[in-house]
């Protein structure tokens, strides 16, 4: 719902947000492939994931925002990315070696290092991202405390705020 | 093959459990995937106990780099018990949870509360296990801040269990990050995070600064206060204990009988760790006062805990405030620094766990049936919930140390301990504790037995699936009551290898 003045209506804003966030995407993905050998990481390249999103939310609303990334996704991705990381883990123990000891993941210890870090990372940008944005939706969402018939005793309104 | 990778099961099993929780969907599935995934971590632990005591020191490098430069796992006689009571306490817990959990939390959210349930069993456990001081601190944060959330989630029956998690996370937080500032002053000092790395490093570099020049290392000074202070916030003991009474009053009921048997306990595990392996009992009680600090809190947590939970009207309250004076008792017990005092200490750890778990789950059984937590709604309900009254009753006298309950072993092993120091005013404040603890636990007796039903009692004794975990962990505490060989055993080759003479 554009209102006069919103920041919906400057066409500038939102050329400029729509050219930028592919950028901003890529170098999120490039911060986390980048964490192996230098500054970086899952940690920021997720934050800058998750940064990109939350642009688009800003300039397009929450709403075309979570029809672009569904509430469910995000939150299944929480879990996803730290699966992913652990389960790289368990893969080195199921070849014989400790947990998260990656150079048995390829023949060459060499190359399988830097490829286990590179997979870890990936795992922990997603759940980066995932919890940053899981974070923004809930303080742009109206909250909703789901309380069944059970009224607290302290009498106070439930969660009523409205974006 | 497998048993070579135990200590990172361990770990390992809760951490995955924990997220694939979250895609369990509803209904009963969550609950089941994780009473499967809790049961195969402590069958695990027992795995780990049962090596230990067969071949010693049981080690595992992460990711395969070694010591001191990698992550390790340790586990010895003291970290294999504490995992073994954590691991087992999760499990029965987790087979109460399930009707608990359905009636005080909304329906859609039981994936994500499974989830945090079995994160938090997963970090309690990786504090136990590691052996890396760095690892000690992700791992905390990894138990306090899915024990944040599970205490807000008793938001839904209670509004005040938001305040109570907000506090806690205030107070946890600074625990947590003066806990990291002693760490990370102790690796600036000793350049290694490895714990027996950093323990060799620390006596050495300590006593030759102080025999060559005469000085005193002020960083090292610096880092233990800061080590006293976060460490006793997460164990809350006496004038740190602020977050606990709340925390654990308006959480739900499984989550409180969970927090309440290990929560507080990894925290005095953690403690033990960074007095004794760390530091070393030289330096700790040696250098500075600490010793005379940690008796006059723990007697001021026995007495003060006991004389508050005599005045509380709720019984989830006096409980609470019960359990600070049994954090008292502990930390009086290993302060004496003699065998049986750390063995009085180590045995309570797991005494306390099995009674006070045992205890909120029978309350908690009791607020399933019935929604006023007001002291006075246990009236009469020795006619209308015999079994679990009497699991509540047997729980009582061993948290008063009556003879042959688990109470009663580890207030012996800490009276001989400070008799054995020749400190026999703290003998007495045992004493007076139990005394204490007798008038607030009659108190509730008196009610449940003595007293007419209210109005609005519960007509029905609780259902079965609440009452077998609960008399499970009172079986135990009664069990371990009359034959301490067990327990007893264990704790005192953990405190002969704490004093560093096996």
């Amino acid at each position: 719902m554009k209102q006069p003045g919103s920041i919906e209506e400057h066409v500038v804003i939102r050329v400029t947000s729509k050219m930028l966030i592919p950028y901003i995407m890529i170098f999120g993905f490039y911060v986390i492939a980048h964490g192996e050998i230098g500054p970086g990481g899952g940690f920021q390249g997720g934050v800058i994931l998750a940064a990109a999103y939350i642009l688009y939310c800003l300039v397009f609303g929450v709403e075309a925002g979570s029809r672009a990334l569904p509430r469910r996704a995000v939150e299944a991705t929480m879990a996803l990315g730290v699966l992913f990381y652990a389960g790289i883990g368990v893969l080195g123990m199921f070849r014989g070696a400790a947990f998260l000891d990656y150079r048995v993941l390829l023949s060459d210890p060499a190359s399988a290092e830097p490829l286990g870090m590179t997979l870890v990372e990936t795992g922990i940008g997603f759940t980066v991202a995932a919890v940053m944005i899981t974070v923004f939706n809930m303080i742009t969402e109206p909250t909703a405390v789901s309380g069944p018939e059970n009224a607290p005793e302290t009498g106070e309104s439930k969660g009523s705020a409205t974006s | 093959m497998i048993d070579t990778h135990l200590p990172a099961l361990v770990v390992v099993l809760p951490l995955l459990g924990g997220l694939l929780a979250v895609f369990a969907g509803r209904g009963v599935l969550p609950w089941l995937w994780a009473t499967l995934v809790a049961s195969a971590t402590f069958a695990a632990t027992i795995a780990l106990l049962m090596k230990v005591q067969a071949e010693g020191v049981v080690t595992y490098a992460m990711g395969g780099w070694q010591a001191p430069w990698g992550i390790e796992y340790r586990v010895d006689a003291l970290s294999a018990t504490v995992l073994v009571v954590v691991a087992a306490i999760s499990c029965v817990t987790t087979f109460y949870a399930r009707l608990s959990v359905a009636k005080e939390i909304p329906k859609d959210r039981h994936n994500f509360f499974y989830s945090l349930w079995l994160l938090c069993q997963a970090g309690l456990l990786g504090i136990t296990i590691t052996g890396d001081a760095f690892n000690i601190y992700v791992m905390l944060e990894i138990s306090s801040l899915t024990v944040y959330g599970l205490i807000a989630l008793g938001g839904n029956n209670d509004r005040r269990a938001f305040t109570a998690a907000i506090n806690y996370l205030v107070i946890g937080s600074i625990g947590a990050s003066f806990i990291l500032i002693a760490i990370g002053y102790l690796y600036m000092m000793t350049g290694t995070l490895n714990i027996a790395d950093m323990s060799a490093k620390l006596t050495e570099f300590y006593f030759k600064d102080e025999q060559l020049y005469g000085t005193k290392n002020a960083t090292i000074y610096v880092a233990f206060a800061f080590l006293m202070v976060g460490l006793g916030i997460k164990m809350a003991l006496f004038p740190l204990h602020t977050w606990l009474p709340n925390a654990y009053t308006y959480a739900p009921s499984a989550v409180t009988a969970l927090l309440a048997a290990t929560a507080t306990k990894v925290g005095i595990y953690m403690t033990i760790r960074f007095y004794f392996t760390i530091f070393g009992v030289q330096f700790s009680f040696g250098q500075i006062p600490n010793r005379v600090i940690l008796m006059a809190c723990a007697c001021f947590a026995i007495i003060l805990g006991s004389v508050i939970a005599i005045r509380q009207t709720q019984f989830k309250k006096t409980l609470a405030y019960s359990s600070v004076a049994q954090i008292g008792y502990i930390v009086l017990g290993f302060s004496l620094l003699n065998v049986s005092g750390i063995a009085g200490s180590i045995v309570h750890i797991v005494n306390h766990a099995m009674i006070k778990g045992g205890l909120f789950m029978a309350v908690g059984a009791v607020a399933y049936r019935t929604r006023v937590t007001s002291l006075d709604a246990l009236s009469g309900l020795g006619k209308r919930m015999p079994l679990t009254m009497a699991a509540f009753t047997a729980g009582g006298l061993s948290l008063i140390g009556f003879p042959l309950t688990a109470g009663f072993v580890s207030k012996w092993y800490l009276v001989t301990g400070a008799l054995e120091s020749g400190l026999w005013p703290l003998a007495i404040v045992v004493l007076i504790g139990s005394i204490l603890a007798l008038i607030y636990v009659w108190r509730m007796i008196e009610l449940i037995y003595f007293a007419e039903p209210r109005e609005d009692a519960p007509t029905r004794e609780a259902p079965w699936s609440l009452l077998l975990p609960t008399w499970v962990l009172i079986g135990a505490s009664i069990y371990f009551g009359i034959d301490a060989t067990l327990t007893g055993g264990l704790a005192e080759s953990a405190a002969r290898m704490l004093l560093g003479n096996p």
